[in-house]
């Protein structure tokens, strides 16, 4: 029965061949230009469904005794920029939070300020796009609360997250910005938020993955596109490749 | 003997047979580019990043070469080459599923995301069609679900196929037992259960999933069984195409790719007459 074994090698060799040039050809087809635009298109798709799913629905919090007992910091853990270096020696003392672009009032918030306003506690899950989880209980203020301060105007679509880390920068949509879970806090498991994990005020978005949750937040603007900032892609990691919407 | 070609496969289950395949071996390689990010897996809600069960590691010797290791719970196996560490243009270096498994092949998490989440909606929706395709033409209730009789020869079917004996003439014409519930259980077991753990691990779908997350355990056991259930498809594939090589891979490829298939049948009652 020799043809048949032949035939027989022969199509499990055109299998394995054409596993080989499918994976293969996977890697040629990720260097084209068009390829992760296209790919990306589904992230789209993934917004609009999930949206449409989840609507406002808040994301589970925990009890003191889920937390974790390290909460991994990940990215740059101790900024090198001088005004964050002047900042951190003084204890924060001087740290002001500007809030400015598309608003009727601009505001230039210290931390006392912000302490003022109505605060929030919520022990949530962190999820790193690595893969890994952490929850943390967290105390700030609401966003919406801010934003409310300084009231966007109709043009503003987006608000953009300047970070005393250098080139680091984020932006959410404003249906985001504006959910009672999104945070600014300044306390993480009831103490100041330690260097590592963005001392002395970061962003919580429980509802996305870790990346769009920038620390050491320095200026909030609120803008029409952010296609101008930055690299155009409305954050650091957007700008690597990553996905917008961070929601997956 | 004489042969009888009959019409098993009907052209949109062959088409989403092969689409589903396709979808199958991106979602593998990407996934698997997905998890080197963080080449470790735990149990529970969070990361308790003393405790993995599993994790594709690397340790380096007293001579500075790096040697990969593989621990799942208390269990440690060297594994260079293949986990941990593998070759990388020419040097050993720390990866967790090597370059030829991953999808793109350096490492590259952003791509490996689009990559996945792309073919997952095709998935999907492949999927959702191909089980209304099923109920509606009734392929389900008539070629997949068993039937009593099938149950009561399960044993024997196990028998037969550990011996590799395989139906032939008319009993070939229809799938057996065995191969009824490895279809049942791929589809709704491993196909439903991926795609639930997939959107499990979504922190957006969790707002309304909660349930779910608990149920499993946590968001990382829903990462972990994800994972799992990714290679249960990779064992189901193995399986598989064993069983469409010995019996009969011309037959069974032309069977998937043009829907004829032949079985063989006895011709003694027309030469009686
Ligand atoms: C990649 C993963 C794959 C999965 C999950 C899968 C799954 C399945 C399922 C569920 C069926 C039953 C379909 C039905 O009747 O509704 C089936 C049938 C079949 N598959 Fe696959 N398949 C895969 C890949 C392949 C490949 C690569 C080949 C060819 C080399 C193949 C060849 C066949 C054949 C010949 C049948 C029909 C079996 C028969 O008529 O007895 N499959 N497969
Ligand atoms: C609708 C279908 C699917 C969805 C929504 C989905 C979603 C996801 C998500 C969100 C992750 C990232 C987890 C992390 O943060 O580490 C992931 C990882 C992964 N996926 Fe999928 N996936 C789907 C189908 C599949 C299929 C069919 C396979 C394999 C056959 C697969 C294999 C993997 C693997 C191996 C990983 C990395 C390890 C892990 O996190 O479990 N996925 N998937």
């Amino acid at each position: 029965m020799k043809p048949i074994t032949n035939r027989r090698r022969f199509l499990l060799d055109s299998l394995a061949l054409t596993g080989t040039v499918m994976l293969g050809g996977c890697d040629g087809i990720s260097r084209t230009e068009w390829a992760p635009k296209v790919l990306n298109s589904a992230t789209a798709l993934s917004r609009a469904a999930q949206r449409a799913l989840t609507g406002d629905a808040m994301v589970e919090e925990f009890s003191e005794a889920d937390i974790s007992p390290w909460f991994r910091p990940n990215g740059s853990t101790d900024p090198a920029s001088v005004a964050y270096r002047a900042l951190a020696a003084n204890g924060f003392r001087d740290y002001r939070l500007e809030v400015g672009g598309l608003v009727t009032h601009p505001l230039s918030l210290s931390l006392d300020q912000l302490r003022l306003l109505p605060n929030r506690t919520q022990i949530t899950r962190h999820d790193c796009v690595e893969g890994w989880s952490v929850i943390g209980k967290w105390t700030g203020v609401q966003l919406s609360r801010v934003l409310q301060l300084a009231q966007p105007n109709a043009a503003a679509r987006y608000v953009v997250f300047h970070c005393y880390d250098d080139g680091y920068y984020e932006s959410l949509g404003l249906d985001s910005a504006c959910h009672p879970q999104t945070l600014l806090a300044w306390e993480l498991n009831d103490k100041p938020v330690p260097i590592a994990n963005g001392a002395p005020l970061r962003l919580r978005v429980p509802r996305q993955l870790g990346y769009k949750m920038a620390k050491y937040l320095r200026r909030i603007d609120l803008v029409a596109s952010f296609k101008d900032t930055g690299g155009g892609n409305g954050g650091y990691w957007e700008d690597q490749g990553y996905q917008w919407y961070a929601g997956i | 003997m004489q042969k009888r070609v009959l019409y098993r496969h009907t052209l949109p289950l062959r088409i989403m047979h092969w689409v589903n395949a396709v979808c199958l071996l991106i979602l593998l390689g990407s996934g698997l580019q997905i998890f080197n990010a963080h080449s470790a897996l735990y149990w529970g809600q969070g990361s308790d990043f003393h405790h993995p069960w599993l994790i594709l590691g690397a340790t380096s010797d007293g001579d500075g070469s790096l040697r990969g290791v593989t621990m799942v719970g208390p269990y440690r196996f060297n594994t260079t080459g293949w986990l941990g560490v593998s070759e990388m243009d020419g040097a050993p270096t720390e990866r967790g599923f090597p370059n030829w498994a991953t999808i793109p092949g350096p490492q590259w998490l952003a791509l490996g995301r689009a990559w996945h989440f792309f073919f997952a909606w095709i998935f999907a929706i492949n999927g959702v069609c191909f089980v209304a395709y099923a109920l509606w033409t009734r392929h389900l209730i008539r070629d997949l679900v068993p039937t009593r009789k099938d149950w009561r020869g399960i044993g024997r079917s196990i028998v037969d196929h550990a011996l590799l004996r395989h139906p032939c003439g008319e009993a070939a014409a229809r799938y057996n037992v065995l191969q009824r519930v490895a279809y049942l259980v791929v589809i709704f077991g491993l196909g439903g259960g991926i795609v639930l753990m997939g959107l499990a691990m979504s922190p957006r779908m969790d707002s309304v999933l909660g349930w779910l997350v608990d149920l499993v355990g946590g968001r990382q056991s829903a990462r972990s069984i994800h994972f799992l259930l990714a290679m249960g498809f990779v064992a189901f594939f193995l399986i598989h195409m064993f069983e469409v090589v010995i019996t009969g891979l011309g037959n069974n490829l032309r069977s998937i790719i043009t829907g004829r298939y032949a079985i063989e049948v006895e011709t003694h009652h027309e030469t009686d007459h």
